[in-house]
């Protein structure tokens, strides 16, 4: 009975998000929220399903009836924040808070099967960043004055990570985390926020070679405390939002390139400086030949993804807990071991209808500071992503990022959240723009009318 | 409200330009996840079994908790391995066959080697039904794996193993039609039921025993004139019309500056074509055929014969070694022509060589796993009849045939003349030590001769020449097969 459970339950749970994910790619053709609402049903519905099958295959392996709490509690926090977010804001992109609720609830089933503590831990971090995530999108549409605060954000960010560069905890070779009241922080992950922040308000206006320029040497400083920080996967994502960010707002492609350029010089030149990066480079190109040492976590890493097969070992089937560092760097693999490649690939592609939601937004609001705002987050989101699964799977060499949203990790899933509401908050925006292109057009149109009026009524005078 | 849709629509599009770098970038990170995803999803299919293999992956020891290591049985089913509980519930390879089987089915601790290497994946997977592992969980037992039925027959493996008795050397036997290996053995050799006792002792032993050397694919011989066969299709390709217009008049010996070759014992042959030159086996002539032979055709024939590349094969195996160089003296170009010098071929090499002669030029891939059933008798997978590659033409085939024939008629193997069958093949001594007159005595060849179906390829090492002791090996062999005393 157990088994035929377990069994049936693996090809309902991919068949659920598959339906989930068409869904939202569905959704890119239909812009306004209005015609969306069948949408948002279905994957509600979806949602919840895949959350249950997972908890049934959880409670038939383990019999553990504390999960069942745990699961019921998840039900109705989920439940409470999607209907709350659809009654508060029911102009923002509900499509990308499913997106995120699902993603979130895959990290969570995914962390109970590998630690149940850490699954709670998580839990309770993703309900405070719901918390403070309500407020975000009406702060966002009230403070017009952040466009202001341009350098002073540049400057909070470097200080936040210059301070964990010399006085941070080094574990595992990086140095990014240190205690405030017993709280470790990862300073690298807030410094995001106000690093999108910074380049919109420095690009939004000027575009001239010297504030570049201005903005060039600032983003270099970031990238490189984080690379003596040895925090090379942030480092290499500041620089890419840094990029993708001129590339938007001067709309030429030279700059690209350039920093492109500029980028794989760096790399030549950082590869013979620093040992640590040349280990990363050896461990990808041959992870076996060095399974003792630098390849040993790649190595586990390809044994996890190749195990699962289409449909996977079902949870606690695999062996997930013997890659190193599984619940933050490799959730990917253990993912796709024990949900299936199918189901992990689906996934991948909730990340990237994500991204082109975001990005969508991006290109239809007129306000050049939010497009850059929202086109950042998007960058940020879709290259963290890329790196992670990229650098598990050896499509990449490793740099040692979380999964967004889906990995355990208090800042990086707050941080997620945040990043995610700060995009809701310009989803109103640009809903106001378009009240008030309304709103303008009825006034010309009624102008218009007058004078159309007018001008016939003296023709007829004339007459 | 349709109308106000309308009037936003139209007005959207109306305003100033959007930035292309939106959709540029979107349009790029959506094309590099699809190249990953295809990535991952085609590179962790493909090497699911290597993976698993790993002895660093742990999943191994997860399915062998779950699963009871599957069976290996003979083409007729005979079980030449299968795993057994004693009474302390501890599980215990057993190989009923004992020294028998050892290289071919090999072991499954210490490292693994053999069947039980290349089939690991299947042994320890199982593919029985859902309603199967219900019954065996309410039993509270392991799933059994999946069986392995090799393409062994236990009757040919017993004759070869009492065939080569104690000494050194190895049997392959195949069926050129499809590419079959019946039987395989090494000797010296092991008890695969004792290997984890008596591994240590392998390993310190420093004699020239290598007892857990396969010497059928990883032995790495002189292939003495057995190699004539390669010169003979080099010949061939440069005289497809008049090769049998050869003559060559044999004097015991042939002189090329300071180098000399003779004949076997300084025998002289007297006058000979090309046929007898091949069934005497005349050193002379083929030093003389060698050398007439230009650099480029013979390193083709090598290419084509598979020498110095990989060989279709599961096992673990050694590159054969022969390559005509640039600046090769004459002297050297004479010795490579009669399989001396720095020539090297495995047993199971110059086997597939004779068993394409035998299937009409063309190499069936070699197989020693027929077919994967899971312990409810469902067929996971099946192998063979694959074509692997062709070696030579049909007519060049042809001419090999009647060539191995006439070793048999009136040549170096005449101890397989006059039986029930017609046999065809070529004898080898192949000296391995320049100063002693030591060597190793070959045979490769095929029966019936017109119809082949069992090729063998016979080495025992040290004993002398290959007519005396090899022959009469592989006579045992083809009367086992064909029924005969």
């Amino acid at each position: 009975m157990k088994l035929y459970v377990t069994e049936i339950a693996k090809y309902v749970i991919a068949l659920l998000l598959f339906l989930y994910t068409a869904d939202s790619f569905w959704a890119l053709t239909k812009p306004y929220e209005s015609d969306r609402k069948i949408i948002y049903t279905r994957q509600i519905f979806c949602m919840f399903g895949v959350q249950l099958s997972c908890f049934i295959q959880i409670l038939a392996r383990t019999g553990k009836v504390a999960y069942l709490f745990f699961f019921l509690f998840q039900i109705v926090v989920f439940a409470s924040v999607i209907m709350l977010f659809y009654v508060i804001y029911p102009d923002a992109n509900k499509l990308v808070v499913n997106n995120m609720c699902m993603l979130l609830m895959i990290g969570i089933i995914m962390l109970t099967r590998l630690s149940y503590e850490k699954a709670i831990r998580q839990f309770i971090v993703i309900a405070i960043s719901f918390v403070i995530g309500f407020f975000i999108p009406e702060l966002i549409f009230r403070l017009n004055v952040l466009k202001r605060y341009t350098w002073i954000f540049a400057a909070v960010g470097i200080t936040a990570i210059g301070i964990v560069l010399i006085l941070g905890k080094t574990v595992n070779g990086s140095k990014i985390t240190y205690k405030i009241a017993g709280i470790t922080f990862q300073p690298s992950e807030f410094t995001k926020i106000l690093f999108l922040f910074f380049m919109a308000g420095a690009l939004y206006k000027a575009k001239d070679i010297l504030t570049l320029a201005k903005v060039a040497a600032v983003a270099g400083v970031h990238v490189i405390i984080l690379v003596l920080s040895k925090d090379l996967g942030s480092a290499l994502l500041f620089f890419i939002v840094f990029l993708a960010l001129v590339y938007i707002a001067t709309n030429n492609i030279g700059y690209l390139f350039m920093g492109l350029g500029f980028g794989a010089l760096a790399s030549v030149i950082a590869y013979g400086l620093f040992s640590h990066i040349q280990v990363r480079v050896k461990a990808w190109l041959d992870p076996f030949g060095n399974i003792e040492q630098a390849g040993y976590q790649l190595s586990q890493s390809l044994f996890g993804i190749s195990s699962g097969g289409a449909f996977g070992l079902g949870l606690y089937g695999g062996a997930p807990q013997s890659i190193p560092f599984v619940e933050q760097d490799f959730i990917f693999s253990a993912i796709a071991e024990e949900l299936g490649i199918v189901f992990a690939v689906i996934m991948t592609l909730i990340c990237l209808s994500t991204f082109m939601h975001i990005m969508y937004e991006g290109y239809t609001i007129r306000d050049r500071y939010y497009r850059l705002i929202s086109c950042g987050i998007g960058v940020a989101y879709i290259f963290q992503t890329f790196l992670t699964i990229g650098g598990g799977s050896r499509f990449i060499p490793l740099t040692g990022v979380t999964l967004p949203l889906v990995s355990y990790g208090g800042t990086s899933v707050m941080v997620s959240v945040i990043m995610m509401m700060i995009f809701e908050g310009i989803c109103l925006i640009r809903n106001f723009e378009e009240a008030e292109d309304e709103i303008r057009r009825d006034r010309e149109r009624d102008t218009r009318d007058y004078y159309y009026n007018e001008r016939n009524e003296r023709y007829e005078e004339d007459y | 409200m349709r109308e106000m849709r309308d009037t936003r629509r139209t007005t959207r599009n109306t305003r100033p330009s959007r930035p292309t770098s939106i959709i540029v970038l979107s349009v790029f990170y959506t094309f590099l996840f699809a190249a990953m995803l295809v990535y991952i999803s085609y590179s962790s299919t493909v090497n699911k079994q290597k993976y698993i293999n790993n002895n660093y992956n742990t999943r191994q020891k997860i399915l062998l908790a779950q699963n009871t290591r599957g069976k290996i049985l003979s083409r007729d089913g005979d079980v030449l391995a299968c795993t057994e509980t004693d009474k302390k519930g501890k599980e215990v390879r057993k190989y009923p066959y004992g020294n028998e089987f050892a290289h071919i089915v090999g072991y499954a601790s210490n490292g693994k080697a053999g069947v039980e290497s290349f089939a690991n994946y299947y042994l320890i997977n199982t593919g029985i039904d859902l309603a199967e592992k219900v019954s065996y969980d309410s039993k509270k037992q392991k799933y059994p794996g999946d069986d392995v039925t090799t393409t062994l027959s236990v009757k040919l493996q017993e004759v070869c193993c009492k065939a080569l008795s104690s000494r050194r050397g190895a049997i392959v036997v195949t069926d050129p039609k499809t590419g079959e290996v019946l039987a395989m053995v090494s000797k010296p050799d092991f008890d695969p039921n004792t290997i984890e006792k008596d591994w240590k002792g392998f390993l310190e032993d420093k004699s020239d025993n290598a007892n857990l050397l396969n010497r059928a694919t990883q032995g790495l011989y002189p292939p003495g004139s057995t190699f004539k066969i390669v010169t003979s299709l080099a010949y061939l390709r440069e005289h497809p019309k008049d090769y049998e217009d050869y003559t060559f008049t044999c004097k015991g010996r042939v002189s090329e500056g300071d180098n000399t070759i003779s004949c076997y014992h300084g025998e002289k042959h007297g006058s000979l074509d090309l046929y007898k030159s091949f069934a005497k086996s005349c050193n002379s002539s083929y030093a003389n055929i060698g050398l007439s032979v230009k650099q480029s055709t013979y390193n083709d024939v090598l290419k084509d014969l598979m020498f110095n590349d990989r060989l279709p094969e599961d096992f673990l195996y050694s590159r054969s070694k022969a390559k005509y160089k640039d600046n090769m003296s004459k002297g050297d170009v004479m010795q490579l022509a009669i399989g001396q010098g720095a020539t090297a071929v495995s047993p199971m090499h110059m086997n597939m060589i004779t068993a394409a002669i035998a299937n009409n030029g063309t190499l069936m891939k070699p197989h020693v796993i027929k077919q994967i059933t899971t312990a409810d008798n469902k067929i996971v997978e099946s192998y063979g009849g694959e074509e692997y590659k062709r070696l030579m033409s049909e007519e060049e085939a042809r001419i090999l045939t009647e060539m191995m024939t006439q070793v048999v008629e009136k040549g170096t193997a005449s101890k397989l003349k006059g039986l029930s069958y017609t046999a065809a093949g070529k004898t080898g001594s192949a000296e391995f030590n320049s100063s002693k007159s030591d060597s190793h005595a070959w045979f490769t060849g095929f029966a019936p001769a017109e119809d082949p179906q069992i090729c063998i390829t016979v080495i025992v090492e040290d004993a002398g020449s290959g007519g005396s002791f090899a022959v009469p090996i592989a006579k045992r062999v083809f009367d086992a097969y064909f029924g005969i005393g």
